[in-house]
C-alpha cells in the first residue's frame, strides 16, 4: 500500500514544475472541502463558526457563498450536538465533515462518536453507517494554554470502528481529506494547527518558514486522493527509524538534520488502520526505533507503536526503543516549550538510542 | 468577609445568614405504603383546546402543562382533539396494543426460562408507541428509546424476526451483536437502538433536518424516557430542533420511573416535562398516555406541524410503567405495589376496549377471541423463532461474524484477531466449529 501512495506523490513531485501552485495547510482543507462539496451533493459542512465567517481558522472560507447555507452553515456550541445531528444525516444518507473548533472541545461529543458513529455499522449489522468526517485542529505550540493546545489522538485510536488520520504537508492534508470523507466509516481528522502556516521546525526561537519554500507545497489542482492506511518515507536513512506524525515529522525532521545522523523518517498518517508493512520494513532495515508524539506520555499513541514494535521486530532491534513525548502533565501556558517535546528532548533520545 | 480557611470547611455561622439545606427528592411512596393519587390534577377529557398545528409555541404554554385526554369516563371520544378514526382502525390499533402485551408475557417468560439474557416490557405504555406510529407516515424515521416495541408491531415489522433477535440466535438479522430488545431496521425506518440513553434525540434531530435540506417530505421522531431527559443529547437536541426548525417530533414518555428512581431526580418536582420545550421555543403538548386516542391525535398533531415547515414538537406522555424496568430488577423493592392498581389514568388496552365496545363496535367475546390468537401467534412464532436456537444453546451466527462490519473493510489488526480466535476455537473444539 506505501509503495503504491510513494508512487503516486513520484507522480505528483515530478508534474510540479516551477511557477505551479503552493498552498498552506488551510488552503489545502479548504480546497479539499471544495473539491468534496462539489463532486458530492451528500457531503455538508457544518460546526461553529464555519460559515458565513468561515472558520476560525479560515478552513471553511468561501464554501457558504459557494455552496449556500443548507451545505455549510453554522451550529449552536454543542460538540454533542454536532456529532448527535450528524450521526442521523449520515443515517439519512449524507456525508457531514462537521468540524470542532478545537480537539480540546471534541469531549461533550464523545458518546456520539464513541458510543454511536462507531458502533453503527457493527450494531446494525450493516444497516445504517456513520460515514462522518470529524475535523478538528489539535495540538499545541501557539500558545493556546491547556484548552486549546491537547492532543486526544489515543481516546480514538482505542474504540474499535474509529479511523484516525493527521496530515502533516499541505499535499497530504488535500488528499488525505479526500479519502476520509470518501471513507464510508467515521474519521476524526485531526489538524496539526502550529503547522497551518507553515512547516515548523521546534525552534522556536528562530523564524518560521512559510509553507512555500517545502516541497509539499505543491499541491496538484483538483481531485486526487491518498489512501488511508499508507505511510509516507519522509526521508530515507539507515542509522535508526523515527515514528512520528503531524507537527512532529517536521520536528524530528529539522532535528536529525541539525544533528547530521541518518534516519529513516516515517510518517504515519492514519494511525488506525496503521501501515504496520512500512513500519516493520523500516525497522528490519535500521534497527532502531524512535518514536515522537506531542500527546502526553501515559497510554499515548507511543506506547501502542512500542508494543507493535518490539513484538514484531524483536529480534531486529539493537537497542531498546526510546518514546518522546509530551510530559503527563495538562498544557502549561507560559511554560509551552518545556512541555512541547522540542529539540533538546529529541536530540537527547537520538543519542541514547545511538550510543551503542 | 469571614471564608472559609480550607476547602470544604464550613464557615462560622452568621445570625442574620439561614444555613442552606439541600433537597434530595424523595416520591411519595416506598414498599408498602398505602398510595394516593388524588393530588394529581386530571382535568376532563375534552377540556384542552387544539389549536391549529402552525401555533406559535408561546400561544399555547397551557398545553405543556395540562393534560390532552379525549376517552371519558363514560368511554366515549370527547373535544376537539378526538382524532375520529374509523372503527376499522380502533379495532386495528387495539389489535397491536394486544399483540405487544402479548409479545412482552412471553417474552418476559423466556427470560425465565432461560431462553435469553434480557426483556424489557412496556405494559401500560402500549398506546405511546402504537398510537403514535399509526399517526405517522410508515416511511417517517423513528429513533425509538428501548421501550417501542410497539411501532415494530404497528409498522409490521415480522415477530419471528423481532424474536430471533431476542433469542440473538443464527437468524437474528443483527447477527447476535445487541442485547435483547435493541432491534434495528432501516426497512422499517427504524433506527438502531442504543443502550446509551437519549443519544437517538440529536440524531432524529439531524435526520430530520437532512430531510428538510433535501426538500424531502418525510419527518423524524424520537422517543426518550423522561429520566433520560437530564442527559445533555436531550437539551442538545432540542437546541439543534429549534435553531433550525427541524421538522421532528421529540416524545418524552413519562412513565414515572427511571429503573428504581422516580421522576423528581429528573426535575418532576419543579415542572412537567412538556415545559422543557417552552424555554427552547418549542411547540410542547402534555398527553394522557394511556389514552391511545390521546396519543394519535397528539402524534398527528405534531407531524401535521412538522410537514408543514411549521418546526418541531415535543410529547409528553403521562403514563405509569406498570412493570419493572427490565428483567434484571424487582420494582417492589423500591415501590409500592399499590401504585399500578391506583394509576388514575388506568390502563390503555382496557380504555381502547371499552371504548369501542361503547360506540357498539366491539364485544367481550371478540376481545377474548383476540386475546387468544395473539396469545396463539406468538407461541406459534416463538416455536418457530426456536428452531433457529436460543441464546447459549448452539446455532449462533458463524462465529467469524464477531470481526465484521467494525469497519467496512476488515483491517489487518482485526485480521489477525480473527486468526487468531479460529486457532482459539481449535484448540478448544478440535475444529472451527463456526456455529455456537
Amino acid at each position: 500500500m506505501s509503495a503504491e501512495t510513494n508512487t503516486v506523490e513520484s507522480a505528483a513531485a515530478a508534474t510540479a514544475a516551477e511557477g505551479e501552485r503552493r498552498l498552506n495547510m488551510i488552503e489545502a482543507i479548504n480546497e479539499a472541502l471544495d473539491i468534496m462539496l462539489a463532486r458530492d451533493p451528500d457531503v455538508i459542512v457544518m460546526g461553529e463558526d464555519v460559515g458565513y465567517f468561515g472558520g476560525v481558522f479560515r478552513a471553511t472560507a468561501g464554501l457558504q457563498a459557494k455552496y449556500g447555507k443548507t451545505r455549510v452553515f453554522d451550529t449552536p456550541i454543542s460538540e454533542c450536538g454536532i456529532i448527535g445531528v450528524a450521526v442521523g444525516m449520515g443515517a439519512y444518507g449524507l456525508r457531514p465533515v462537521p468540524e470542532i473548533q478545537f480537539a480540546d472541545y471534541i469531549y461533550p461529543g464523545l458518546d456520539q462518536l464513541i458510543s454511536e458513529a462507531a458502533r453503527l455499522r457493527y450494531r446494525s449489522a450493516g444497516d445504517y453507517t456513520a460515514p462522518l468526517t470529524v475535523r478538528s485542529p489539535f495540538g499545541g505550540g501557539i500558545f493556546g494554554g491547556q484548552t486549546h493546545s491537547q492532543s486526544p489522538e489515543a481516546l480514538f485510536t482505542h474504540v474499535a470502528g474509529l479511523k484516525t488520520v493527521i496530515p502533516s504537508t499541505p499535499y497530504d492534508a488535500k488528499g488525505l481529506l479526500i479519502a476520509a470523507i470518501e471513507d464510508n466509516d467515521p474519521v476524526i481528522f485531526f489538524e496539526p494547527k502550529r503547522i497551518y502556516n507553515g512547516p515548523f521546525s521546534g525552534y522556536y526561537d528562530q523564524p518560521v518558514a512559510p509553507w512555500k519554500t517545502h516541497p509539499d507545497s505543491l499541491v496538484p489542482e483538483g481531485y486526487y486522493r491518498i489512501p488511508l492506511g499508507s505511510a509516507r518515507v519522509v526521508r530515507a536513512g539507515e542509522a535508526f527509524t523515527v515514528l512520528a506524525y503531524g507537527t512532529m515529522v517536521h520536528v524530528a525532521e529539522a532535528v536529525c538534520r541539525a544533528k547530521g545522523v541518518d534516519a529513516e523518517i516515517i510518517d504515519l498518517r492514519t494511525l488506525v488502520p496503521l501501515d504496520i508493512k512500512t513500519i516493520e520494513a523500516s525497522i528490519a532495515k535500521t534497527g532502531r526505533c524512535l518514536i515522537v508524539h506531542e500527546a502526553t506520555r501515559t497510554s499515548g499513541f507511543g506506547a501502542e507503536l512500542a508494543a507493535l514494535v518490539a513484538e514484531r521486530c524483536f529480534y531486529h532491534l539493537e537497542a531498546p526503543i526510546v518514546r518522546v513525548t509530551g510530559f503527563d502533565t495538562p498544557y502549561p501556558h507560559s511554560l509551552e516549550w518545556a512541555y512541547f517535546p522540542g529539540p533538546v528532548r529529541i536530540g537527547e533520545a537520538i543519542d541514547t538510542l545511538l550510543k551503542d | 468577609m469571614a471564608e472559609p480557611r480550607s476547602p470544604g470547611e464550613r464557615a462560622p455561622a452568621k445570625p442574620n445568614r439561614p444555613a442552606l439545606a439541600l433537597h434530595v427528592p424523595e416520591p411519595k411512596y416506598r414498599p408498602g405504603d398505602k398510595v394516593d393519587f388524588s393530588h394529581l390534577e386530571i382535568p376532563p377529557a375534552g377540556a384542552q383546546p387544539r389549536p391549529d398545528e402552525s401555533v406559535h409555541p408561546s400561544a399555547i404554554h397551557d398545553l405543556a402543562f395540562g393534560l390532552i385526554r379525549v376517552l371519558g369516563e363514560d368511554h366515549h371520544a370527547h373535544g376537539p382533539w378526538n382524532p375520529r378514526l374509523d372503527p376499522e382502525t380502533l379495532r386495528t390499533m387495539l389489535g397491536h396494543m394486544a399483540l405487544v402485551r402479548a409479545f412482552d408475557e412471553r417474552m418476559f417468560r423466556g427470560q425465565r426460562q432461560g431462553k435469553t439474557s434480557f426483556y424489557m416490557k412496556c405494559t401500560g405504555e402500549e398506546a405511546t408507541s402504537v398510537a403514535t406510529a399509526m399517526a405517522l407516515a410508515s416511511d417517517d424515521m423513528v429513533f425509538p428509546s428501548y421501550r417501542q416495541q410497539g411501532i415494530l408491531i404497528a409498522r409490521g415489522y415480522p415477530l419471528i424476526d423481532m424474536i430471533n433477535q431476542i433469542y440473538s440466535n443464527r437468524a437474528d438479522k443483527l447477527k447476535g451483536r445487541q442485547l435483547p430488545i435493541m432491534y434495528s431496521s432501516r426497512a422499517h425506518s427504524f433506527f438502531s437502538i442504543s443502550g446509551n440513553l437519549a443519544t437517538q434525540c440529536p440524531q432524529a434531530v439531524g435526520w430530520a433536518m437532512a430531510s428538510a435540506m433535501r426538500g424531502d417530505s418525510r419527518i423524524a421522531a424520537s422517543w426518550v424516557g423522561e429520566g433520560s431527559t437530564a442527559e445533555g443529547d436531550f437539551h442538545a437536541a432540542c437546541t439543534f430542533a429549534a435553531v433550525y426548525n427541524a421538522p421532528v417530533i421529540l416524545n418524552v414518555i413519562n412513565n414515572q420511573w427511571a429503573i428504581s428512581s422516580f421522576s423528581g431526580f429528573a426535575g418532576a418536582e419543579r415542572t412537567t416535562f412538556a415545559a422543557r420545550g417552552l424555554g427552547y421555543g418549542i411547540a410542547a403538548l402534555r398527553v394522557d398516555g394511556n389514552d391511545a386516542l390521546a396519543c394519535y391525535a397528539a402524534a398527528a398533531w405534531a407531524a401535521a406541524r412538522a410537514r408543514g415547515n411549521h418546526g418541531p414538537t415535543i410529547i409528553e406522555y403521562f403514563t405509569y410503567r406498570a412493570e419493572g424496568h427490565s428483567t434484571s430488577d424487582d420494582p417492589s423493592a423500591y415501590r409500592s405495589a399499590q401504585e399500578r392498581e391506583e394509576w388514575p389514568l388506568g390502563d390503555p388496552i382496557n380504555r381502547l376496549k371499552q371504548h369501542l365496545i361503547a360506540i357498539g363496535e366491539w364485544d367481550e367475546e371478540r376481545h377474548a377471541a383476540m386475546d387468544l390468537a395473539c396469545a396463539e401467534k406468538v407461541k406459534a412464532t416463538t416455536k418457530e423463532a426456536e428452531k433457529n436456537g436460543i441464546l447459549g444453546h448452539g446455532l449462533h451466527h458463524p462465529f467469524h461474524t464477531m470481526f465484521e462490519d467494525v469497519y467496512e473493510e476488515l483491517p489487518w489488526h482485526l485480521q489477525e484477531q480473527a486468526e487468531q480466535a479460529i486457532r482459539e476455537r481449535i484448540a478448544k473444539f478440535g475444529s472451527e466449529r463456526p456455529f455456537g
